[in-house]
């Protein structure tokens, strides 16, 4: 019953329209399209499933995105463009958000899409019962209700989720959250058949029993070997999708995928390490390097049980000061990867970074001024640390580099230790390490997805960096309106007191066929739509 | 001979438990679980994931459940890592595609090996017998690792006769270089055993007889020669054909097969518990099996062996 004044208060308040012009396929005109409109892909690895609430890794998630649609889609640049929500309107205050529905959305049965499907499919995403991995995605949307149902307290029915009508959704958050709409083009928001899964519980995403809502239907699946989607003629925009077939193949090898595209077999495929510059000559038209909302740094262990140099901020300065990163990226990876000296990526959208002085020093100005920091710390002459890292060819190159300079400019002596993947998580989730590699990638188009790992109660502290006035920060940037000033003193405050070493930002680096179009390279957080590409005649 | 049997299959069952209870424990003892990853788990959610799988319980029950399982309903459990898949799905995937490239690379092994052992021992020390020896060594040097990008480059880059990867339900097109990458190896180990155990036994006695009794060649070499020189390499071969149908990661790493290898390799880095003992157990019992059929073969080849 309180329910209902809420919504017309958050009607009245404030209206947010998006353009509706931006989407599906963009073909400039005069392009003369391919006969053959099919596009094949490599990924490195089965995916983990297709199902929109369990699935968790990213080439699950680029397929989930082409079978079903959610509220909000992305478009070549990221911007929020309209899926099954036409528009949305939220209070004042960013906690309850309304969404109105196209009529005209269709399941590939037929069905309409209905508010009731997103309603269904959000109360599944956080079921104990169903156990999603993704559960957590519920709590960062700060849905209301949403701890209490995890922690089997409340029923999901209690989600503060709710269809007013088929076509008009509102969702009640516990926190204000001024971004929640960009959350919405995540896969795990999309919607789920209901009837369907009733009927064929864990096997309804099995190609012959799957009902999708998404440009594309599952036809076949060939798990480690290909797994393909075809045109659904019930998508409501289907009349201006020009891909006909998707088809993504497990390539485990980077090399051999590289061949296999050479031969014809593909056309889009990874970059194999190290190789850009030499294909960037060869192949200029298809080597492709673009930012990526991906960092790459070290963790510095600040717990008690870390060693006594390292809790030195100006030990931990030096140390970041004699990284040289222009080598790191330029000799070592030399995949198009960008220096970092902070941790959001600059392609963050409404982020600005920080004019961090180590930034805009000569290489040989902080080798200088690192030196002076160690001596002043009272290690003129080094000490001993250990660096571990997760066993890949990469990220040895990386270390071996790094622990050369610290050497060779702090006589710092690094041992390093490389870890299988599993073991190397926990040891490092337990804080049994000196320094550790570490990587992270936006959930969301949101310098808060970063910097919300120096929270001293964020789960994936793995420094255990505990800054009081960094933490109340970050609770200011939830509800303030314009959060780039407060990020830009976050990463200024983190310069300073290095709980992390950021070492580069990421590059996607794909070789992309010239007969492919419409690969939006702008887009940071690589969210790509097959319906918004199209093969060119050759 | 059929008691004899019997008896083996009876006792594979106390030794497959073994495998199980074993394979179980040490699998818990690897740091880490199915569950851990870069981004820990909030621990309300870890705890909903682990009272679906029942991890939540004693490990002895959890072991119980399993065994009870198995023994009822031939179920090994779903997989942890592929969530919309069972152990018994990822095993009717994977496995026939392994058997089918795995028995193929067996059969072309098999007899290419032994023909060539059979040709350099009757030709022993001719130029035949040096390019068959030659040959094997370099065949065995080149591990599978190697060859298959190089099969790749040459016959799907250069050539383009052959789609560099997939399976295809298996189409001949593309099984060509995945046998020819997994059988090349154990084809040049039987070729040698067969060529030392073809010259030690055209050295003995009863060939010698043979030869005084003025047969023809082919005769000593088809009725009396060849059943025992097969021997050693009937030995050798049992474990090879239960090597080739389930550990071919490599084949299934570089030619994208969809086979069981990678599968098995995949599941112990994921911790993905129940599809690694359930890989485990069909492992296992494929090497009992196997080892039985060795054991009756030999039976068949030597007059002198009876159980």
């Amino acid at each position: 019953m309180t329910k209902m004044p809420r919504i017309l208060f958050a009607g009245l308040l404030s209206t947010t329209m998006l353009t509706t012009a931006a989407f599906a396929a963009v073909v400039p005109a005069g392009t003369q399209l391919a006969e053959d409109q099919t596009f094949t892909y490599r990924v490195l690895d089965e995916h983990s499933s297709v199902d929109p609430q369990v699935v968790e890794d990213v080439s699950g998630s680029e397929i989930v995105r082409d079978l079903f649609e959610g509220l909000y889609n992305q478009d070549a640049d990221g911007n929020l463009v309209p899926g099954v929500a036409l528009s949305h309107t939220s209070n004042d205050d960013k906690t309850v958000f309304t969404f109105k529905l196209r009529p005209d959305a269709k399941w590939s049965n037929g069905d309409p899409v209905t508010a009731g499907d997103f309603v269904y499919a959000w109360q599944r995403l956080v079921d104990p019962e169903l156990a999603s991995p993704y559960q957590w995605f519920g709590e960062i949307m700060s849905i209301e209700n949403v701890a209490e149902i995890i922690a089997g307290e409340k029923p999901i029915t209690d989600l503060g989720v709710t269809a007013v009508d088929d076509t008009t959704l509102e969702v009640r958050l516990t926190s204000s959250l001024p971004h929640f709409p960009l959350m919405t083009t995540h896969a795990s928001t999309f919607p789920s058949p209901e009837a369907v899964i009733a009927e064929f519980g864990a096997d309804w995403t099995k190609p012959e029993n799957i009902v999708s809502n998404g440009a594309y239907v599952l036809t076949e699946h060939k798990p480690n070997e290909r797994s393909v989607r075809e045109r659904n003629p019930m998508y409501w925009d289907n009349a201006n999708t020009v891909i006909d077939k998707v088809v993504a193949l497990v390539i485990n090898d980077e090399n051999v995928a590289f061949q296999r595209y050479e031969a014809g077999e593909l056309d889009r495929t990874e970059i194999p390490s190290g190789q850009y510059p030499e294909l960037k000559v060869s192949h200029p038209d298809e080597a492709t390097v673009f930012p990526r909302l991906c960092s790459y740094y070290y963790n510095v262990n600040l717990r008690e049980n870390g060693p006594e140099e390292l809790k030195d901020a100006r030990v931990r300065q030096a140390l970041s000061l004699a990284i040289d990163r222009d080598i790191i990226v330029e000799k070592v990876t030399a995949g198009g990867q960008f220096p970092a000296y902070t941790f959001t990526p600059e392609a963050t959208a409404g982020f600005s970074v920080p004019d961090v002085e180590a930034a805009n020093m000569t290489q040989a100005e902080r080798d200088a001024a690192a030196k002076a920091l160690m001596a002043e710390a009272g290690y003129p002459d080094g000490f001993d640390a250990q660096l571990i890292y997760n066993t890949s060819e990469g990220h040895k190159k990386i270390a071996i580099a790094v622990s050369q300079m610290w050497k060779q400019k702090l006589g710092v002596n690094v041992e390093l230790a490389n870890q299988e993947w599993k073991t190397f998580l926990e040891t490092r989730g337990n804080g049994d390490f000196d320094i550790a590699r570490a990587g992270w990638c936006g959930d969301y188009n949101e310098a808060s997805t970063f910097l919300d790992l120096v929270d001293s109660g964020s789960g994936y502290n793995d420094s255990a960096y505990n800054n009081p006035m960094v933490d109340d920060l970050l609770m200011q940037a939830k509800s303030a309106d314009d959060r780039g000033p407060i990020y830009t003193k976050i990463e200024q405050i983190i310069a300073d007191e290095v709980p992390i070493i950021p070492i580069y930002h990421y590059a996607g680096n794909y070789m992309l066929d010239t007969d492919l179009g419409g690969w939006p390279v702008n887009n940071v957080e690589q969210n790509w739509y097959s319906k918004d590409l199209y093969k060119i005649a050759e | 001979m059929l008691r004899y049997i019997a008896r083996r299959l009876l006792v594979a069952v106390p030794t497959l438990l073994v495998l199980i209870i074993i394979a179980f424990f040490l699998m818990q003892t690897a740091p880490g679980g199915p569950f851990t990853s870069e981004r820990p788990l909030p621990p309300q959610v870890l705890a909903n994931i682990e009272a679906r799988y029942g991890l939540d319980q004693p490990l002895l029950k959890q072991l119980w459940t399993y065994l009870v399982n198995i023994v009822t309903q031939l179920d090994f459990g779903p997989s942890y890592q592929y969530k919309d898949r069972s152990v018994n799905d990822i095993i009717a995937a994977g496995f026939p595609v392994t058997l089918t490239y795995g028995s193929i690379s067996f059969l072309v092994a098999s007899l290419v090996g032994i023909g060539l052992g059979v040709l350099a021992a009757i030709r022993h020390n001719t130029l035949l017998d040096y390019i068959a020896v030659g040959a094997t060594f370099s065949a065995q040097a080149l591990p599978n690792f190697v060859m298959a990008p190089i099969l790749i480059f040459v016959f799907t880059l250069q050539l383009g006769w052959l789609p560099g990867g997939g399976w295809n339900d298996g189409q001949w097109q593309y099984l060509v270089m995945p046998v020819i990458a997994l059988s090349t190896s154990y084809m040049a180990s039987i070729a040698r055993i067969t060529r030392a155990s073809m010259l030690e036994v055209m050295n003995s006695n009863f060939i010698r007889t043979a030869r005084a009794k003025g047969l023809p060649d082919s005769a000593i070499i088809w009725r009396h020669a060849l059943k025992p020189t097969l021997m050693p390499v009937v030995s050798y071969l049992g474990p090879a054909f239960v090597g080739m149908i389930t550990g071919s990661v490599i084949i299934d790493i570089y030619f994208s097969t969809g086979g069981i290898g990678r599968g098995y390799v995949n599941s112990a880095l994921n911790r993905d518990y129940s599809v690694m003992l359930g890989l485990t157990i069909l492992y296992g019992a494929l090497t009992i099996l196997f080892n039985l059929v060795v054991d009756v073969i030999y039976a068949w080849l030597d007059p002198k062996i009876r159980y």
